[in-house]
């Protein structure tokens, strides 16, 4: 299909616009939740369970309760009834008895699990008397890792009988056939560490309650507002338009920030219970341990070949440490990897089983590329060592079976039991072409040369890969568009703003469709109460799905103020032509759009679509490795993407680059490290090591938008998450190729100087 | 994450802290830079009753060059450190090892006094002056007295200062102009607290021998190390690179360092070996 656009030229669209947002944020006049304050705020702190598993015997707040400044200290009886457990986003038949209560009742299932709230006058006072609260825990066997989990001897869910909740099926064609049929095959075993998505601002919310008219309204909101305000008003047993969700600004969301927390209902019970608004900021040390996590993932996975390197099947199983409780989304990157780790390559007969396993971890859920992350690691690892195996050239290979435009649209694995998107196809694209401008861009024939050579003690190595990205989640999106008395157009979208620079992405959709200037636009976002209904920000889906409702509201627009302009000039409707803001009649009269203001437009947009997008791309890396110490440095890496339609080119390359570097965190320093207790070993950001600004300087990228998504009137597709993708398989393969020399196999993240070090020196040692 | 009640006084001399350091009676603590105490508190991990900032107590701040040596003020800070041209050919292992110390922000607070009384392992100050021989002088209700760096380092995050004692400065005995020195750290990501650490200088006499070497290890043990085993392998010998092998081994070998969630305790073993050797490759290339 063809972009809708009906500008050739000097449109917003596909511009580098700098982003409205900024002017806001650089003078700072951001407005986060810690920001917000109410008269009579009380703060909350919560005491979360300090050890991983284990049966709750008492709780004694009495000494804390008499402490100054201490209003109340809120536990699991307080709570009338059944403990209420957190509703699924994307519900599956066998996940039921794993839903998280909001608070422990009998028994604590991770490290960090809430089981009192203490209110007090500040957030000092609720943190001084957690200290003064006694919790008399029972200790019970922890289980954390794979092995003890999926034996089922300590079970986290008596009643259930069994520690895995989910085994999902990825399945296409006939793989046994296919591996029974083929020259060749390579298999092994592969490790995803355990991460978060860390974004910059911490979780937050301030929660009010009005007694007269009973409605509770939660400020901090993120990512889906509209879904959790439903899951608020059901847990609370309130009618759905009792409940407001407020958006701020918000500093980073990634997938982790803005799902339904046990936390988010406590806060809100507190200021309803007590009639004092309630606010909480999460501290780093609690973001830690509460927030999801994600990519806890090891995998026994093998390819087939025909001798010629043609891919025939794809075999294997997935097993995903889960954490304690099926959170939300817990179950995405399950189902994610075990139907996208075939990724952008032809492969014709699939059969995975993906293992959802519990384990007295914090609960994960889902982070930028769920999944696929982990999916593309394995596949591109596989990749290369077939390569070596066949003795086919690294690019070679990956020719012979990236996706071509003519096989569109491309179907992946089926993946059951259903949580609603059992079938998916890639939309639209033609594979090679990202591939080979990475390929020239990288001067990969020149840098050929390098393979494995070793320079100033340090061993130069180079590696490509491909992925593909899921965007525009359904189902729909709206945005309401009203004409405002200062003549401005308010645009009120659905969609979350995260971050990611929404306003300036829709302004200039609307304005290119208005044919105004973008600073005639005015956007409101994310909060319940500017719409009835509406989705968020999430699965890369802002730009194509609130976007494609902006078209639809604007095309209401121009027919209202047509509609006006022709009453206004006593003429029909099929008289006036409107362009940049004047309706004019054939015979030169005119109104222009303020004149109208008196007669009102307001009007409703939306977007139904069930069918993802597809981008997809390829990477480039090229590492040095310090045999001495450990350490890779990133010495060039390149990424290309066809995102079917570029909005922003700014916004996007920061997207794309803040993803690889983001992906870089991955590979080589993030980790949530648990020790045997169940105790998490990193309470602080000394601990966790994301990237810093200094220290991937080098991240080139190119936007493609030769083949637009059929699936949208903008022919745009997702593009939030694409470039974290490849990064695990990508530098993995580049340091396996500097490394060459000593057979290593970076099979295990993260890429630590000390494990680098550790594979080098055992190799060594086996020579 | 939020700092646990506490009392703050920011007297404007020395007695007067000691008299408050004295009435708090060991629960009071003297603050510099508060780079690395202040987090520890916001962990809950340490809850003074009363804080006595140094800041106002004038004439802690002083860096001198003289024929002693170098005297760094308790209150210098790193900045100053790294902007102090002088420094760069009196003692230039001091701001090369500065360098390496966290990030711009922390480098413009965190004091020359407050890191040696934290006296933490994984940090830059207490090797060097551990390796450098340094002096530090302290005042307490009992009066002054000096303590060699050796004897200042117990225990991790542990001193042999009493309650009521104030770092006042730290004498850096002078280097000959001929010495040889090196320093090589290493840390996940540039700022972080190094998984190993090592400063090295020796001495050449007049026939091309290394003398008084001096080889001091971070982050590989419970206190700054010495490491003389690897310094005796030096003394004597001329630098080459038989030499510099011999003394990477006996490095390795002298240390017994943890494991932690950053890195096995058998990198860090090979890690000190490696550093040394480059610290020891610089120290001989450099123009004397």
């Amino acid at each position: 299909m063809k972009p809708a656009s009906h500008h050739a030229q000097n449109t917003y669209i596909g511009g580098h616009i700098e982003r409205v947002e900024d002017y806001r944020f650089l003078r700072g006049e951001g407005q986060y939740l810690d920001d917000v304050s109410r008269p009579g705020q009380w703060h909350a702190a919560f005491l979360r369970s300090p050890i991983a598993h284990g049966r709750i015997r008492k709780i004694d707040a009495s000494a804390a309760l008499v402490m100054a400044g201490v209003h109340a200290v809120v536990t699991a009886n307080d709570i009338e009834g059944d403990i209420p457990t957190i509703p699924f986003r994307r519900p599956n038949p066998t996940i039921g008895p794993y839903a998280q209560p909001i608070i422990a009742r009998e028994k604590v299932r991770y490290f960090g699990e809430p089981v009192a709230m203490v209110l007090a006058e500040s957030a000092e006072l609720a943190e001084d008397a957690l200290a003064a609260i006694v919790l008399d825990i029972e200790t019970l066997p922890p289980v954390i890792e794979r092995e003890a989990a999926m034996s089922d001897k300590v079970l986290l869910f008596e009643d259930v009988k069994t520690n895995v909740p989910t085994v999902f099926n990825a399945d296409k064609g006939d793989a046994d056939a296919a591996f029974a049929a083929a020259d060749y095959v390579i298999r092994d075993t592969f490790y995803t560490q355990r991460q978060t998505a860390l974004p910059m601002e911490t979780r937050g919310l301030l929660a009010e309650w009005d007694a007269k008219l009973g409605k509770l309204s939660v400020s901090g909101a993120a990512k889906l507002p509209f879904f959790n305000r439903k899951a608020m008003a059901k847990m609370m047993k309130l009618p759905e338009e009792a409940v407001d969700y407020i958006e701020l600004d918000v500093g980073g969301g990634f997938g982790a920030r803005g799902e339904f927390y046990p936390e988010d209902y406590l806060v809100a019970f507190g200021a309803r219970k007590f009639g004092h608004p309630v606010k909480w900021i999460e501290d780093r040390r609690e973001h830690l341990m509460a927030i999801g996590h994600s990519r806890e993932c090891s995998s026994d996975v093998e390819l087939a070949f025909r001798k010629d390197g043609v891919i025939l099947g794809m075999r294997g199983s997935l097993y995903i440490n889960i954490g304690a409780y099926v959170r939300p989304n817990g179950m995405t990157p399950v189902r994610n990897a075990a139907q996208f780790m075939s990724g952008p390559y032809r492969v014709p007969a699939i059969h995975l089983d993906a293992y959802a396993f519990v384990s007295n971890k914090t609960p994960a859920g889902t982070y930028r590329g769920p999944g696929r992350y982990e999916g593309c690691f394995f596949i591109e690892r596989l990749m290369d060592q077939a390569a070596a195996g066949l003795g086919i050239d690294r690019l070679e290979i990956r020719r012979r079976n990236l996706l071509t435009h003519t096989e569109m649209p491309y179907p992946l694995a089926t993946v059951l039991p259903s949580d609603g998107r059992a079938e998916t196809q890639c939309d639209s694209g033609h594979h090679l072409e990202p591939f080979e401008l990475v390929v020239h861009d990288s001067k990969w024939a020149e840098k050929s040369a390098l393979q494995g050579t070793l320079i100033d003690g340090r061993y130069h190595g180079i590696a490509i890969g491909s992925f593909i990205e899921g965007g525009a989640s359904g189902p729909q999106e709206n945005v309401r568009m009203e004409l405002h008395a200062d003549g401005k157009v308010g645009l009120y979208a659905g969609s979350s703003a995260i971050g990611q620079g929404l306003e300036t992405i829709l302004s200039q959709i609307a304005a290119d469709y208005l044919e105004l200037p973008m600073d005639r636009i005015v956007v409101f976002h994310g909060s319940t109460t500017y719409l009835k209904e509406g989705w968020g920000s999430f699965g890369s889906r802002a730009t194509v799905m609130g976007g494609s409702a902006v078209l639809d509201a604007a095309k209401k627009f121009l027919a209202a103020f047509r509609t006006h302009a022709a009453a206004r000039l006593g003429v029909t409707i099929e008289e006036v032509t409107v362009s940049e803001g004047v309706a004019r009649t054939a015979d030169g009269r005119s109104v222009p759009l303020s004149e109208v203001i008196a007669d009102g437009i307001n009007v409703d947009g939306s977007f139904k679509n069930q069918t993802p997008t597809y981008t997809y791309g390829s990477s480039f890396a090229h590492v040095a490795v310090d045999a001495g110490t450990g350490h890779v440095e990133i010495v060039d890496y390149v990424v290309a993407d066809d995102v079917g339609r570029i909005i922003n080119s700014m916004t996007l390359h920061g997207q794309v680059m803040g993803a690889a570097v983001q992906g870089f965190g991955s590979v080589f320093s993030e980790e949530l490290v648990y020790n045997d207790e169940g105790q998490l070993m990193v309470g602080s950001l000394a601990d966790y090591l994301v990237p810093l600004a200094s220290d991937y300087p080098v991240v080139r990228c190119h936007s493609l938008e030769n083949w637009p998504s059929p699936t949208n009137p903008l022919g745009a597709k997702g593009a939030g998450e694409g470039g974290i993708i490849p990064v695990g398989g990508v530098v993995a393969n580049a340091v396996a190729n500097a490394l060459s020399s000593f057979g290593v196999k970076p099979n295990v993240l993260p890429l630590s100087p000390s494990r680098v070090w550790e594979m080098i020196e055992d190799a060594r040692a086996k020579v | 994450m939020k700092l646990p009640h506490f009392e703050y006084e920011a007297p404007g001399t020395l007695d007067e802290a000691i008299a408050l350091l004295v009435a708090g009676d060991g629960m009071a603590r003297p603050i510099a830079g508060g780079q690395s105490f202040v987090p520890v508190m916001a962990f809950r991990l340490a809850e003074p009753s009363m804080l006595v900032d140094l800041r106002n107590i004038p004439g802690l701040n002083k860096i001198e060059i003289g024929a002693e040596g170098v005297r760094l003020g308790a209150m210098v800070r790193w900045r100053d450190i790294l902007d102090h041209a002088g420094l760069k050919t009196a003692l230039a292992l001091l701001p090369e090892a500065i360098e390496h110390v966290a990030h711009y922000q922390i480098r413009n607070r965190g004091t020359v006094g407050g890191s040696l009384a934290h006296a933490d392992p994984a940090a830059e100050m207490p090797t060097i002056a551990l390796t450098c021989d340094a002096v530090i002088d302290v005042v307490g209700a009992k009066g002054k007295r000096s303590i060699r760096a050796g004897d200042l380092f117990i225990g991790p995050l542990m001193t042999s200062l009493e309650s009521d004692e104030i770092i006042v400065s730290v004498l850096l005995p002078a280097w000959p102009a001929t010495r040889r020195w090196g320093f090589q750290e290493f840390s996940r990501r540039r700022g972080d607290f190094a998984l190993a650490g090592v400063a090295a200088f020796y001495d050449v006499d007049a026939s091309g021998l290394a003398q008084n070497a001096h080889i001091g290890a971070i982050s590989v043990g419970d206190t700054p190390l010495r490491l003389t085993k690897a310094e005796a392998v030096l003394n004597g010998r001329k630098i080459d690179d038989a030499t510099i092998a011999d003394a990477t081994a006996a490095a390795s070998a002298e240390v017994d360092p943890n494991g932690d969630i950053h890195a096995s305790a058998r990198y860090r073993k090979a890690l000190v070996g490696t550093l040394l050797s480059r610290a020891l490759n610089a120290a001989a290339n450099r123009k004397a």
